[in-house]
């Protein structure tokens, strides 16, 4: 490969690759936000209604 | 999955925080389809190589990812897909809601008929049935490509593949088994990166693959200069991670109210794109060994692009290669499977959208949905003209809709209905990554710049130069004619007096208001 190809393909690993597992670091490190938000028993009702509801994407 | 048990909520004994693989995992699912494997490797090549990795990583930091945190935002404090969603932002704005799930219809409509393909081709691979002119076999034999035109000359070998693709869909969202379609992603996201990290191992192998890399990461300089490049880099990031139609609005509503959104939306991002960089190593690998065998440049190697890439060129180098059925049947499954997942999430987002509006029945609503995506899909794609319709709207729906849907919805968060403050304050209360006003300029004044020149740009050399070398007429059909539809049902669909879920007591929560211009 030539010179040009392989620094390109370093930027784009390090630049995409480095990112995920920067981002991941950061989501281990720092999962939630501090428990200073309270919620509305109401909301969380209406929350818990709609996990009812089947979606392909939402969080287990 | 967690709390689904009682009804009866304790909300200070209840963890309203989900596990982050979890969300993670099913957001990736989503994100990772056909545009990594299918559509990025030929992008990449045919806008000018190592030199497509600028404009690719500039889109992806400074428009996917904050687009991305955008449509997060609005689903996740609107807390409804799209239409529901804007409309809750600001009244008039659920046109644009509409716009952007018209967009999800069509593309559902011609991504079946990849998956289709794709599934015919695994079957194919087990005997290398495609025999040596690959070319003449895909568009000849199986697709029987006719001329540009409204063919009703129905080809039973892809019809076939295609109707059992919108049965399984239809099965899946009858049985309201997208619960199951959920878990599967979970175990299948982890297995694809598996599956496809070992053809890649398998690739770099071969002899020649070096020079395949060679060719794909070389950078042509001169291409930057190229609007078209730009274009292509921006509506690739903006297809492949699914946002600016819909997708994520949709996906966003369903997580907790406390889910930290720009940290996980960090890391889908970034697992998507290291996927499509994956696949492009992959993929160029494998034709550095085709033309290592056939003692040509990369370069000269025809069909690198779109669909051609992946029904000609591979299997023409699965059949040089040692044990190339089980490459085949891997890649082949691969599509499928990543496909599969997408093209449901894709729907739910219309069906979620319709069932709002007309307060139908969820199931009720994701079956009218498909039904009628079926419909249009099997009358348009299983005919000789199939392949053609499929490059005509790929192209309008995605660097036209796409990219023109990023614009007005930028410039309408921001400067008309002027949300950006509110959704800002909103996506730091609830996440640890903390996003600052570099958000709000980028949303604001550079991707809409810039989308903007991109925009005109491609309009002037899609209706000065067409497309192809397809008839007008036949651009003016399947080309414009699917903007012109998706903005007619837009304000058709909007025009519509809301008859379901819209609850006039929604409360946008948390409240970040305060500093909101009343």
């Amino acid at each position: 490969m030539s010179g040009s190809a392989v620094m390109m393909m370093i930027v784009a690993m390090v630049v995409v690759w480095g990112g995920l597992i920067a981002s991941i670091l950061f989501l281990r490190a720092r999962p939630k936000v501090d428990d200073t938000l309270l919620e509305d028993p109401d909301m969380v009702r209406e929350d818990t209604a709609r996990l009812h509801e089947p979606h392909p994407t939402r969080d287990l | 999955m967690a709390s689904t048990g009682s009804t009866a909520v304790a909300p200070e004994t209840r963890d309203t925080w989900s596990s982050p693989s979890g969300f993670i995992l099913a957001a990736i699912g989503s994100a990772v389809g056909l545009g990594n494997i299918w559509r990025f490797p030929g992008v990449a090549f045919e806008s000018g190589g190592g030199a497509f990795i600028v404009p690719y990583l500039c889109a992806l930091l400074t428009a996917g990812i904050p687009i991305l945190f955008l449509d997060y935002s609005i689903g996740h404090r609107y807390r409804a897909a799209a239409p529901l969603a804007f409309r809750r932002m600001s009244r008039p704005t659920e046109a644009l809601g509409w716009f952007q799930i018209m967009l999800s219809f069509v593309i559902a409509v011609y991504y079946a008929a990849v998956i289709a393909w794709s599934m015919s081709y695994f079957v194919y691979s087990f005997n290398l049935s495609w025999g040596e002119d690959t070319l003449a076999f895909f568009t000849g034999e199986y697709l029987k490509v006719g001329d540009p035109g409204v063919s009703a000359t129905i080809v039973p070998s892809v019809a076939i593949p295609v109707v059992l693709v919108w049965v399984a869909v239809l099965v899946v969202l009858a049985l309201k088994v997208s619960d199951g379609v959920q878990k599967v992603t979970v175990v299948f996201i982890p297995l694809l990166f598996v599956a496809f990290a070992g053809l890649v191992i398998r690739a770099i192998t071969l002899p020649g693959a070096m020079d395949g890399l060679n060719a794909l990461f070389t950078p042509d300089w001169s291409a930057l200069s190229n609007l078209n490049v730009w274009i292509a880099a921006y509506s690739q990031i903006f297809f492949s991670l699914s946002i600016a139609f819909g997708i994520m609005v949709t996906y966003a509503s369903y997580q907790r109210r406390k889910t930290n959104m720009t940290t996980s939306g960090l890391v889908v991002a970034f697992a998507n794109s290291s996927f499509e960089i994956l696949a492009g190593i992959g993929v160029f690998a494998t034709l550095g060994f085709m033309a290592h065998q056939q003692d040509v440049a990369v370069g000269d190697l025809e069909g690198l692009t779109g669909p051609i890439l992946s029904f000609v060129t591979f299997p023409a180098v699965i059949n040089q290669m040692p044990g190339g059925n089980i490459f085949g049947a891997v890649f082949f499954g691969a599509l499928i499977m990543a496909g599969f997942t997408s093209i449901i999430s894709i729907l739910l987002g219309v069906a979620a959208s319709v069932q709002e509006k007309f307060g139908l029945s969820r199931t009720a609503s994701a079956i009218t949905v498909s039904a009628v995506c079926a419909v249009i899909s099997i009358a348009l794609f299983s005919t000789t003209s199939g392949l053609i319709a499929l490059d005509t709207v790929d192209q309008w729906a995605n660097n036209v809709g796409i990219i023109t849907s990023a614009i007005v919805m930028t410039i309408v968060v921001v400067w008309v209905v002027r949300k950006s403050g509110v959704l800002n304050r909103h996506l730091n209360a609830v996440s640890t990554f903390k996003i600052g006003r570099v958000w709000v300029v980028l949303i604001g004044v550079l991707a809409p710049i810039f989308l903007t020149v991109m925009l005109v740009d491609k309009l002037i050399s899609l209706i000065g130069d067409g497309y192809e070398g397809y008839p007008q007429w036949y651009l003016a059909l399947f080309g414009w004619g699917t903007i012109a539809f998706v903005v007619v049902a837009a304000l058709i669909l909007t025009a519509i007096p809301w008859k379901g879920r819209d609850n006039k007591d929604f409360v946008a929560w948390p409240d970040v208001d305060e500093e909101v211009e009343r």
